[in-house]
């Protein structure tokens, strides 16, 4: 699956222990228009399977996963009209 | 029961003078009593150390007698990590069979991963986090009627005891703990005809697959202990499976909360769910202190920092994840007052 160059909204999560990138996540993805993309850059081990579920939980769609400049991993959803 | 086996089993079976004697006598009906609570028969049953031995033993025994064949194992994605370590330990590439969101292998998948150089399949009865059942019977069914027959090994662990063994294994192994019985002490259970061949040292005992001085006066009470488990157990099962239908109900109920595991087809005492925006470790912490030991599959409450590999390989949510599982002597006001106690619990742990 390719992926969005840009995110409409990127979350730095950088240092955050779980759950805390999810309960950002679940806080500010309402801030992109619906059919929007947003972008979660967390290096906590338990992000890479819960934003997933979080998307599969909240109805929303899991686009996938890339790395940020630096090397963090970064989880893109996309949000659900 | 202990204390007597104590007194009359303390002396090391495979001497000859009248205590060895003794000891060896009641080894050898502990093994008696075990093989026929699980349907086998005496010599198929080895008493080791834990249940995690009784693994590493059978399963790299089994792949030892297959070594003409190849060195693969194909194991479904949720096995204990006692079969995934001793996998890591002799290296080499072992195809990983994925689960669907109950935790369950197809057996298409596992037959489709199976190659000439196969040379054992592993397949968990139940899994020990979620308590979803395998479809042990029809892997080992469909693999028997290959040309070249690849045997199974079953982890019977989190399922002794508390079900029925399935038919068809090879090689399995057990864990008198998960029944009631004491801490160390497990089963190697090899089906007369199984090719298993030693995968460590051996030793001089009577019965060739153990090693080292047996505790018999454990061993006694690991037999007796699943004899009176498996005596009760369609009752035990029939209580434990409304009580965690009610359990499961109760979580269900409050918001965001994903209940994981088949709802049916799985162990009568286990329940899994995870909560979203809860940390794992905040909600043992506070069960805890109000009187609810349970456990957790999320990475802040694991000693290696990982989320558990199991909810993982399921998709399910893998922080506020929480583990209860019910004892014979858990009653239905303790399960009650659990699920009363549940939604302020949740709701007062979340940001």
């Amino acid at each position: 699956m390719s992926l969005p160059v840009d995110a409409d909204l990127e979350l730095d999560c950088r240092g955050q222990a779980c759950p805390l990138p999810i309960v950002h996540l679940g806080r500010r993805h309402a801030e992109v228009p619906p059919g929007g993309v947003l972008a979660v850059v967390a290096d906590d081990v338990a992000a890479r399977h819960d934003v997933p579920a979080w998307c599969r939980m909240r109805g929303q769609e899991y686009l996938g996963e890339d790395v940020a400049a630096d090397g963090v991993p970064r989880y893109w959803v996309r949000r659900r009209a | 029961m202990l204390l007597a086996a104590l007194e009359r089993g303390y002396a090391d079976p495979r001497r000859l003078h009248g205590p060895a004697r003794t000891a060896g006598l009641l080894l050898e009906n502990a093994r008696e009593v075990c093989a026929e609570a699980l349907g086998l028969r005496r010599e198929e049953v080895t008493f080791t150390g834990s249940g995690t031995e009784a693994v590493h033993r059978g399963l790299l025994g089994l792949r030892r007698g297959r070594a003409r064949v190849g060195g693969a194992v194909v194991h479904s994605a949720v096995e204990h990590s006692a079969v995934l370590h001793a996998l890591e330990w002799v290296g080499g590439e072992h195809p990983q069979v994925g689960v669907d969101a109950h935790g369950r292998v197809s057996p298409d998948a596992v037959l489709a991963a199976v190659e000439e150089s196969t040379a054992v399949v592993a397949l968990q009865a139940a899994n020990h986090e979620v308590g979803t059942r395998q479809p042990v019977a029809e892997v080992t069914t469909r693999l028997g009627e290959r040309a070249d027959p690849v045997p199974v090994f079953v982890d019977a662990c989190a399922a002794a005891g508390r079900v029925p063994l399935p038919e068809g294994w090879a090689v399995a192994a057990a864990s008198a703990h998960q029944w009631g019985g004491p801490a160390g002490v497990g089963l190697l259970l090899v089906r007369r005809g199984a090719r298993w061949r030693a995968p460590f040292p051996v030793d001089d005992r009577s019965d060739p697959r153990a090693v080292g001085f047996e505790d018999v006066p454990a061993a006694l009470a690991a037999a007796a202990a699943l004899r009176a488990v498996v005596a009760e157990r369609e009752q035990t099962a029939r209580r434990q499976h409304a009580l965690v239908d009610r359990i499961r109900a109760a979580a269900a109920a409050i918001p965001d909360v994903d209940v994981v595991g088949d709802p049916d087809d799985r162990l009568p005492h286990l329940v899994t769910f995870s909560c979203l925006y809860v940390q794992g470790e905040a909600l043992v912490a506070e069960l805890d202190r109000r009187g609810f030991g349970v456990a957790s599959g999320s990475a802040c409450t694991a000693s290696t920092l990982e989320p558990s590999h199991v909810l993982a390989a399921m998709g399910a949510l893998t922080h506020g994840n929480v583990r209860v599982s019910l004892t014979r002597e858990t009653t239905a006001e303790q399960v009650e007052a659990f699920c009363a106690v549940l939604p302020e619990v949740v709701e007062g742990l979340r940001p």
